[in-house]
């Protein structure tokens, strides 16, 4: 961006500098540390110049919003004409619950929805099944059967709000669902949009509600980015997730590199069962964490942009300009968040707020202040979707595009996070693709999270309340409790349905999937019949289970 | 003379898939020279116990960021003791309330080590459990 020879003074008189201003006053008084690290391990330097981007080519590494390589944003005016979807993750308890928290974000000028299932739920199990025991309606929302889904949006106009839904092995049958409510409220599939989360190399890697092996998931995986492509052309078929794969330890490089290296595999998932790039590609989206290192935060969304255009425009060949642009979600980082003065928290979120804003996120979840203790209240809900309304309306931080793009350093970082994410993408290709490097991940994030809690331990990484300026607290008050009574009162919900419901239909409808999953039909039309005749979340998964059989976990530790 | 390593068993009961926690516990105790085996995910309380049989354990340390612990660790201090491992320490750990923390005491769970707890806390009070802290 600048010419050599001013670059080549600018370099003298930064030496003159270090020399005659800085190294006197760092003799004087040393550093408050020997040297400055991002988690990624990159060092920090005392200042940047334009020495540090002195090869970054305007055209080709940054270029214009909403044109490829999409650095600087997906939209060419960003928040300007709309700021991102405020959606705060939320479930807890019964669909009457839920129903009533979503109502409760709405009316307070939330945008968008998204849903949080219980574990069984995400794991394929009924309420009644013994395995569930114990998880009923903890996490999230227990979710039976399409019953319990008419309550979920009961009063929910589903044309007009938009559905984000965490879900992943059993995604097929939970879209099903929705778009099965959706058509008894009269809005047709083609008018409704959200999301399902429908990663499930990120399960093996780092969350853990896998059902089945990887083969069988990534063929449901690929019908419903067939079946969506033609039914629910809204729908963001999947959201390839570096969320979970940072709370459980990973660096940022490692972050947007195993996220990638993951959308890779379902890209090439799609084409080899036939799909056409350029209609699937567009609608895949993404979702990240944001954490603590501010600077190195913002430019992680930025080098995840550009990263995810080449992959696309030169290894996939996609011609069109929406397959080449990352969209993706960004969740404040649960990990950072301490049990210890708990409303330091909020601070935390606000700065990963603005993280995300500064970054080109296209919608956020900020996190309530008392999740390390518990799910989060309404009152500490409330205080999170503010967190973000500030960052978007009172700092005019939204106000222009990019606003870090230029900056010596922030270009630096993203130039050396790029730089980083496609060596470990090299290595995963160098073993497999991701199906094949899941324990390769699990061991490099696993290193990450022991490296950084023993940081936290010897003082070197400093967290307010834990390992420093901690004092004597009184035990936090109006926590949210589940009913434990619950569990019961769901599985009676579900007995109900069973009863009432024509079995004969449900069998002949889980024959069907039967057949499905057998041949090679899409998954998704049996799937919909299924649900509407009420066959249960519990009952379809164990058709697949029969058929596809069970993952196994390798014990990496 | 050379002291036996004691032996832990760190389980995640249910199907709670967060095993950060568990992981790098287990890490820091197998570094601290305890013999570590780690089950990974969705155990039922019956397979904990019987993992604890089969492998010796003097200590079972338990997991759990879901909400299921009230259900489900009184469950494995119970199956232990239905074998007659009365011996045997049970520790929790997770995201588990203060007001939570008397009943899993009185069921039988020995101590609870909540977030921000650091992994050395949990060494020394295993030692001192087994041999006075020497």
């Amino acid at each position: 961006m600048f010419d050599s020879e001013k670059i080549a003074q600018i370099g003298e008189a930064k030496a003159k500098w270090q020399e005659n201003t800085l190294a006197k006053v760092v003799k004087k008084n040393p550093e408050r540390q020997p040297e400055f690290k991002t988690d990624s391990g990159i060092t920090m330097n005392t200042l940047y110049t334009p020495e540090d981007v002195a090869d970054l080519d305007y055209a080709n590494d940054l270029g214009f919003p909403g044109e490829y390589p999409f650095t600087r944003g997906v939209q060419p005016n960003m928040y300007r004409g709309r700021h991102w979807t405020m959606r705060q993750y939320a479930g807890f308890g019964t669909a009457e619950q839920t129903n009533e928290r979503f109502r409760y974000l709405l009316d307070q000028g939330q945008t968008g929805l998204s849903c949080a299932f219980d574990l069984p739920t995400q794991i394929g199990y009924d309420s009644d099944d013994d395995l569930s025991q114990g998880e009923i309606g903890k996490v999230g929302v227990a979710i039976d059967t399409m019953a319990d889904m008419e309550i979920l949006f009961n009063s929910i106009p589903l044309d007009k709000v938009s559905t984000s839904m965490t879900i992943n092995a059993p995604a097929a049958v939970l879209l099903a669902m929705y778009i099965a409510v959706a058509e008894k409220q009269g809005v047709s599939s083609d008018k409704i949009s959200g999301t399902i989360q429908n990663d499930i190399l990120k399960e093996y890697i780092a969350r853990g509600t896998y059902i089945f092996p990887p083969a069988p998931s990534m063929r449901l995986i690929t019908d419903i980015f067939a079946y969506c492509a033609e039914k629910v052309p809204n729908w963001n078929t999947i959201s390839i997730s570096g969320y979970h794969i940072r709370e459980a330890g990973s660096s940022a490089a490692q972050e947007i590199a195993f996220t990638l290296a993951d959308g890779v595999a379902y890209v090439q998932a799609a084409i080899n069962a036939g799909l056409d790039v350029d209609k699937f590609a567009p609608r895949l989206s993404f979702f990240f964490n944001s954490h603590m290192n501010f600077f190195e935060e913002i430019a992680k969304f930025r080098a995840a942009r550009r990263i995810w255009a080449k992959i696309m425009k030169e290894r996939f060949g996609a011609k069109n300009p929406r397959s080449w642009a990352l969209r993706f979600h960004t969740q404040t980082a649960g990990s950072t968040l301490t049990a210890q003065q708990p409303n330091v928290n909020i601070m935390r979120v606000a700065f990963q707020a603005l993280a995300a804003a500064l970054g080109g996120t296209q919608s956020l979840h900020t996190n309530s202040k008392d999740e390390a203790l518990a799910l989060p209240n309404e009152e500490s809900v409330l205080i999170a979707l503010r967190t973000q309304q500030v960052v978007g309306y009172e700092i005019n931080a939204a106000d222009v595009v990019d606003p870090l793009g230029g900056s010596y350093y922030v270009e630096s970082l993203t130039n050396q996070l790029e730089a980083k994410a496609m060596e470990y993408i090299q290595k995963i290709d160098d073993l497999g693709g991701a199906p094949n490097a899941i324990e390769y991940m699990q061991r490099e994030i696993q290193a990450s999270a022991y490296r950084y809690q023993k940081s936290v331990e010897n003082g070197e990484t400093i967290v307010i309340g834990v390992n420093k300026f901690q004092m004597k607290e009184e035990p936090p008050k109006g926590l949210l409790k589940v009913d434990p009574a619950l569990g019961e009162s769901q599985k009676a919900k579900l007995k109900n349905v069973k009863e009432s419901r024509d079995n004969a239909a449900v069998e002949a409808a889980l024959a069907r999937v039967k057949a499905a999953a057998e041949g090679n039909e899409n998954l998704m039309p049996p799937i919909i019949e299924a649900v509407k005749v009420y066959a249960s979340l519990g009952e379809i998964c164990g058709v697949l289970r029969n058929v596809f059989g069970e993952y196994r976990q390798q014990i990496i530790f | 003379m050379e002291k036996k390593p004691i032996r832990v068993v760190v389980a995640k009961p249910g199907l709670d898939g967060h095993d950060r926690g568990a992981k790098v516990v287990a890490q820091a105790l197998r570094d601290a020279g305890m013999e570590v085996i780690y089950t990974g995910l969705r155990q039922t309380p019956a397979q904990i116990v019987e993992v604890a049989i089969q492998e010796d354990a003097q200590v079972v340390a338990l997991s759990s960021l879901s909400g299921a612990h009230m259900a489900l660790f009184p469950q494995v201090v119970k199956g232990l003791q239905a074998e007659g491992l009365n011996d045997v320490l049970v520790l929790g750990g997770g995201v588990i309330p203060d007001d939570d923390i008397p009943g899993l005491k009185e069921a039988g769970v020995a101590e609870i080590f909540t977030p921000g707890t650091d992994t050395r806390d949990i060494v020394k009070y295993i030692e001192a459990h087994f041999n006075g802290g020497k």
